[in-house]
């Protein structure tokens, strides 16, 4: 799935941070390629969240260098930091909507704060991203109206709004149905190869990992400890990722 | 104190959002208006009973209009009306944030590239500080009118010997430093509220935390600087 000749698009370096004793990133090195989908699993707690907060600058990593186009970002302000984000889209995993603002308004903010279009123009843009997927009619209603499925569908459209070229999931599939789960897996695969974007997902769901992973990254006590295709993944002989992926409570990783 | 300077920082950085300013205008300012004239109409009244009730004592009773008058232009007119608008305006800028902060909404807007102090903040401070002048004139109006209905109507008050007590010993000074006042408390409002729910953490429950903060905090503070700058200005 990877040329030979392909382009490092985010590199993390060495990332630490920690929250007060909670020492939860020791040293997270990761490699994304131009157009890859990365997909990061890992339990509860073990800093997935964090990390993709790192990458996008939500949170100052203690230490270590993350590279996006080959451009530092953690020693940025706050203005050359919001000129790196347009390139990026976030996917939240409650949806993360604008609740004062209704549906057609939460797709279109990332238009209305950084382009000159007008109402119209806007609306137009957020019907279309809505349509793509699979939402009709409901640009007027507000956020609150909307299931949990549909709030992840809108909060998914609000983020490729603009159309970034780095779009970060986080937990695109937990707590909603199934079968939309898997709706939002193949939108996920559809983003990729009609925007031809890259992406990281962070995830404890095995099932949309293999399904939308060119590779998948264990994450464990604060560091990635196995990087490789789903294919590699599944035949892991690393006993902690075989636990994790089968989902066995008996193994190396401990339950406190 | 750092959100204040910060907010200060992006207000001169254009452009401001407008849309979300006139929005927390309406909030702020219009939505106060019947608790702040209420507020105002009752303190007024009662002021008219009670000074009257001391200056009959000493046979001064034309004096009640000037006292309604400088008790509430130059201090229940701001102080009551900071004081009612923190409790409305300020408890629901610090649910409104902190539930936004919880539900990582403040975190969307960074990734939307917009920074939520210019797009949260500015705005609401900006409508406190322009609204709270306004709604205290309201205040200090109806308070006076308050005064003088139960003055005349109930207390038989002679009303062209009230009006020219009031106009008389009323000065302009009186009104401004009422006004200042009014600023002042706005800013605090905004700058507390903001700041508790901006900061919120730990669920629904770190919201009514903050929501409580910002009330307590802001009316102490309110009082507290009520006392400095009468004493600065005195």
């Amino acid at each position: 799935m990877m040329g030979k000749n392909s382009q490092t698009k985010i590199r993390v370096v060495n990332i630490h941070k920690s929250f007060g004793e909670n020492h939860v990133l020791r040293g997270v090195h990761l490699d994304v390629q131009q157009g890859e989908s990365m997909v990061v699993i890992g339990g509860s707690g073990s800093g997935k969240t964090v990390l993709i907060r790192c990458i996008i600058g939500l949170v100052q990593p203690d230490e270590g260098e993350i590279y996006v186009d080959g451009m530092e970002i953690t020693s940025l302000n706050e203005q050359e930091l919001n000129e790196i984000r347009k390139k990026f889209g976030m996917l939240f995993q409650a949806g993360a909507l604008f609740d004062s603002l209704p549906v057609w308004e939460n797709v279109g903010f990332g238009l209305r704060q950084h382009t000159q279009l007008n109402e119209e123009g806007i609306r137009k843009i957020a019907s279309e991203k809505l349509a793509l997927l699979g939402l009709k009619d409901i640009e007027d209603l507000m956020p609150a109206e909307l299931s949990g499925g549909m709030k992840k569908r809108v909060s998914l459209a609000r983020a490729i709004a603009m159309e970034p070229e780095i779009l970060l999931y986080d937990e695109p599939t937990t707590g909603i149905d199934p079968v939309i789960a898997d709706a939002i897996n193949e939108l996920i695969i559809r983003m990729r190869e009609k925007l031809s974007v890259t992406s990281i997902a962070i995830t404890h769901d095995m099932k949309s990992a293999y399904k939308i992973a060119d590779r998948i990254a264990m994450l464990y006590q604060g560091k990635i400890i196995e990087v490789g295709t789903p294919e590699e993944i599944r035949n892991c002989s690393n006993p902690i990722v075989q636990q994790f992926v089968e989902g066995k409570s008996e193994g190396p990783i401990k339950i406190l | 104190m750092i959100l204040f300077v910060q907010t200060l920082s992006w207000m001169v950085r254009p452009p401001l959002q407008g849309r979300e300013i006139v929005k927390q205008m309406e909030e702020v300012g219009v939505r106060s208006f019947p608790v702040v004239i209420i507020t105002a109409a009752f303190t007024g009244m009662v002021l008219a009973l009670q000074s009257y009730t001391g200056f009959k004592r000493f046979g001064a009773e034309t004096m009640v209009g000037t006292v309604v008058a400088l008790s509430v232009t130059r201090e229940l007119g701001p102080v009551l009306t900071g004081l009612m608008v923190s409790g409305r305006v300020g408890s629901a800028m610090a649910a409104e944030l902190g539930t936004m902060r919880v539900t990582e909404q403040i975190d969307a807007l960074y990734t939307l590239a917009t920074n939520p102090i210019k797009y949260l903040i500015v705005p609401r401070f900006l409508a406190a500080v322009i609204m709270l002048p306004i709604l205290v004139v309201f205040a200090d109006a109806i308070g006076i009118l308050g005064g003088y209905l139960v003055s005349v109507r109930i207390l038989g008050t002679n009303p062209t010997l009230y009006i020219r007590r009031t106009w008389d010993y009323l000065e302009f000074s009186d009104l401004y430093s009422g006004l200042l006042k009014a600023f002042i408390f706005g800013m605090i409002i905004a700058t507390i509220s903001c700041y508790q729910g901006f900061f919120a953490e730990g669920g629904a429950e770190g919201v009514g935390r903050a929501t409580t903060k910002a009330v307590v905090l802001s009316s102490l503070t309110i009082l507290i600087s009520n006392y400095f700058i009468t004493a600065f200005l005195f």
